[in-house]
């Protein structure tokens, strides 16, 4: 990062000491080279202050992105870097702040938007619905909206009423928007720079409760293998990954609940099961091949999501993959999923979770007898 | 301060916390004249005591003392070509307005929600315009799109039937004929804001009608709009009902132009049959836009003489005598009388227009006569830039069926 952004601030001439401490801090990280731990929550941050530089039609606004750098940091530090006019606060509406992106993205800029919590992007849904999914085929693909919708969701962090909702459904089932969800650290850094190099609008959900998860990655090559696959115009958008080979069963993952499946792989292994997984990534693209042919591989399947599971993503994977592997399956695909309840409070989310046991049983279930 | 390629212009000062709210633009119309009035800023906002009507009903200019002005609420009289291509554009409108109509009732257009009686808002909404200026309108507005120069056809698309939009929003700088009420508003200021921050002068004309100011996103444009001190003009045409429910059932605010104090923009009130007072007023918001006053509310006191649609029965919830009344405020008529007697207009001009309004209801008719053939494959294209795999499928199941369909269509012969 530290190229990009020093760059651009020593131009400005303007930062003060604690910026530029702040700066200086945000690209020690990837100053060093070789693989560094880090969190999720920086890879987005890094993923935004990339493409802000590398692209001056980039903005980023919404409730406390600016300061604050965003209730989740995910902002930090780029409001300073980029000034106000590049990373601000809006006033208190998520209509407003989706509405004002689409007429934004009319007129030529690529704004990326952030919905402070899963539940408080609902007052959007109208403008999300009716206007940012639909405008490319009303006008038969004149207008392209290129915007970003970002949307911390889901639950595992104890959060009180309405900031632990499991939205992605909503959104997969409105033709016209594609939804991603990132599961690891190095995919939250590519997933974003793809989502906001989209001509199309993109929802993109983040696994709040993996924020803070770390890992061994090197930016610097994130950012470099993102520069080169644009140069010659490849992409992964659209492509699940295997996050785990096995061979005996298919767990069939995303967002926060794939490190849950690959917990349940894990133990799976040790009782002498071997299982793999699936990281959908793409919601919408959905990516058919690759979960087929995992399926078609193993011929058990398992699909895990923490939202609810009637008529959700989960149900619409199990349909997919029933109708496509439907000869290779040796026993009815399972799913774990949230139960048909509202998203319970902090004391009982525990038993509404998605957790390895419950998907261990699931797999038990798969009819091995025969 | 704009953005520049760049992109190394944050707006402060040097040694100033770059993250401080920044100082609002001058706002010098509001500045200038409390200065130059002695009034308030609340007076200045509020819209002034009266509607602002330069030609009455009968075709009479007012005197200046009757007009409705009042200090830092002065409009001085347009001038007198553009006052002809104004009446010219009311003719056609109301010719277009008609024709529709007559489409409609024989089944060549789905629907049509006309604008008969508004034509004079919606002309003026148009011309006060300049070049690379955007229009936001709502379906009635399609006079307006007209007057900005869209093919008429093109503009009739959405109710025709065989796709939503007919022209491309960013090469008219219109926007799609919105209906999801006051939706467009905010695109208006997205589009707007964007231009700002590119350093253009853009003004953007963002329409809406009376019922829709209930609407959230009615209240989070004007918000945003002033907050981000935005060029934009909120223009609600207050027809008094929106399909059934008089205006007393959306709001019992002194006017509908009251509101803009509230967020912190001027409002203004103006006779909406009267196409001299509307560009008036909005020519002055357009340059008061332009100058960086941020936005405006102006409410144009008007009414919709027909029904909502030709789907609505008017009379289960108004009376003849109501609509009576407002037939002798015709906008068209009452221009026609003014001009007249001004001797600005004469038979021969008279029957120039005719002509021209003529030839576009030939178009229209000519346009929509026709069957355009569909393409059903058209329905996978546009989705996403590239068609998913999974749209790809279902485009190839859909061509699979429609070839069967040909070829048993074809053996059954
Ligand atoms: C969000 C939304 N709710 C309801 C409707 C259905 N609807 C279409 S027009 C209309 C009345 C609008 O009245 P007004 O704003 O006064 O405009 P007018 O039709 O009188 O021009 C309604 C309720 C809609 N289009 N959008
Ligand atoms: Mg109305």
């Amino acid at each position: 990062m530290s190229p990009t952004v020093t760059t651009s601030s020593e131009a400005n001439g303007n930062v003060s000491a604690a910026t530029a401490r702040a700066a200086a801090s945000a690209a020690s990280a990837a100053e060093a080279s070789g693989p560094q731990s880090v969190t999720m929550a920086k890879a987005l941050n890094t993923a935004l202050a990339d493409a802000m530089h590398a692209d001056p039609s980039v903005l980023v606004f919404g409730e406390d992105v600016g300061q604050l750098g965003g209730v989740f940091r995910i902002t930090d530090g780029l409001t300073r870097t980029f000034g106000e006019q590049r990373c601000f606060d809006t006033p208190l509406a998520e209509s407003g702040i989706v509405g004002m992106a689409v007429g934004m993205a009319m007129n030529g800029m690529r704004p990326v938007v952030e919905m402070q919590f899963d539940a408080f992007a609902y007052p959007a849904f109208q403008q999300i619905v009716s206007h940012v999914a639909k405008m490319h085929n009303r006008t038969k693909g004149a207008l392209k909206l290129p915007m970003v919708i970002r949307v911390p969701y889901a639950g595992g962090i104890g959060g009180v009423e309405h900031h632990c909702d499991s939205s992605e459904s909503y959104y997969a089932h409105t033709a016209g928007l594609k939804v991603f969800t990132p599961a690891t650290v190095a995919d939250s850094y590519r997933m974003l720079r793809e989502a906001i190099d989209s001509d199309d609008p993109v929802m993109f959900m983040e696994p709040k409760k993996l924020y803070w998860s770390k890992d061994m990655v090197d930016l610097e090559d994130l950012r470099s293998a993102h520069s080169a696959n644009r140069k010659v115009g490849t992409s992964s958008e659209g492509r699940a990954a295997v996050a785990r080979s096995g061979t005996d069963a298919t767990l069939i993952a995303y967002g926060p609940s794939v490190p849950t499946a690959l917990a349940a792989a894990a133990a799976a292994a040790e009782e002498g099961r071997s299982l793999e997984v699936i990281d959908v990534r793409s919601i919408v693209p959905f990516d058919d091949e690759t979960v087929c042919a995992s399926v078609r591989k193993t011929g058990r399947a398992v699909v895990i999501a923490e939202a609810h599971g009637f008529a959700s993503v989960s149900s619409e994977i199990v349909a997919r993959v029933q109708e496509r592997c439907f000869h290779h399956l040796a026993a009815p695909i399972r799913r774990v999923t949230g139960f048909d309840v509202p998203y319970p409070a902090p004391k009982l989310e525990h038993y509404y979770l998605p957790g390895v046991d419950r998907i261990l049983d699931a797999v038990d279930n798969l009819q091995w007898e025969d | 301060m704009t953005i520049s390629a760049d992109h190394t212009a944050p707006g402060s000062a040097p040694g100033s916390a770059p993250d401080q709210a920044q100082p609002r633009p001058a706002e010098n119309a509001v500045t200038e004249a409390v200065r130059k009035f002695g009034i308030t800023v609340e007076d200045y906002m509020l819209p002034a005591r009266h509607q602002i009507q330069m030609v009455d009903p009968e075709g009479r200019l007012l005197a200046e003392g009757e007009q409705g002005t009042e200090p830092g609420h002065e409009y001085p009289l347009p001038g007198d070509e553009e006052l002809l291509a104004a009446y010219e554009q009311l003719v056609v409108g109301r010719r277009v307005n008609d024709q529709n109509s007559a489409l409609v009732r024989q089944g060549r257009m789905a629907v049509y929600p006309s604008s008969h009686g508004q034509e004079a808002c919606q002309v003026a909404a148009a011309l006060c315009l300049a070049e690379g200026d955007w229009l936001f309108p709502t379906y009635r507005d399609a006079v307006a799109v007209m007057t900005r120069g869209v093919d008429p056809v093109q503009t009739m698309t959405i109710f025709r039937g065989d796709w939503h939009s007919g022209y491309d929003p960013a090469k008219h700088k219109v926007g799609i004929q919105c209906t999801p009420l006051t939706t467009q508003l905010l695109h208006a200021v997205g589009v707007a804001h964007a231009a700002k921050l590119r350093g253009e002068d853009t003004v953007v004309m963002a329409m809406c009608g009376d019922g829709a100011t209930s609407e959230g996103d009615f209240h989070e444009a004007l918000n945003f709009a002033a907050v981000f001190h935005l060029p934009v003009i909120f223009f609600v045409q207050n027809n008094k009902y929106a399909i059934s429910v008089p205006l007393a059932h959306q709001s019992v605010a002194p006017s509908l132009a009251h509101k803009a104090v509230g967020y912190g923009m001027a409002g203004e009130r103006v006779d909406g049959n009267d196409v001299v007072a509307l560009l008036a007023v909005l020519d002055r918001a357009v340059a008061l836009a332009r100058g960086g006053s941020g936005p405006l509310l102006v409410e144009a006191n008007t009414y919709r003489m027909q029904a909502h649609t030709n789907a609505d029965d008017a009379t289960r919830y108004r009376q003849d005598s109501e609509v009576a009344e407002w037939l002798a405020k015709d906008p068209v008529a009452r221009m026609r009388t003014y001009l007249t007697g001004r001797g600005l207009l004469d038979d021969d001009g008279d029957s120039r227009i005719a002509a021209h309004a003529e030839a576009v209801a030939t178009q229209l008719r000519e346009g929509l006569g026709e069957d355009v053939p569909v393409d059903p494959q058209e329905l996978f294209r546009h989705v996403f830039s590239e068609p998913t795999p999974q749209l790809k499928e279902q485009a190839a199941m859909l061509a699979d069926e429609l070839a069967r369909d040909a070829s048993s269509g074809e053996a059954s012969k």
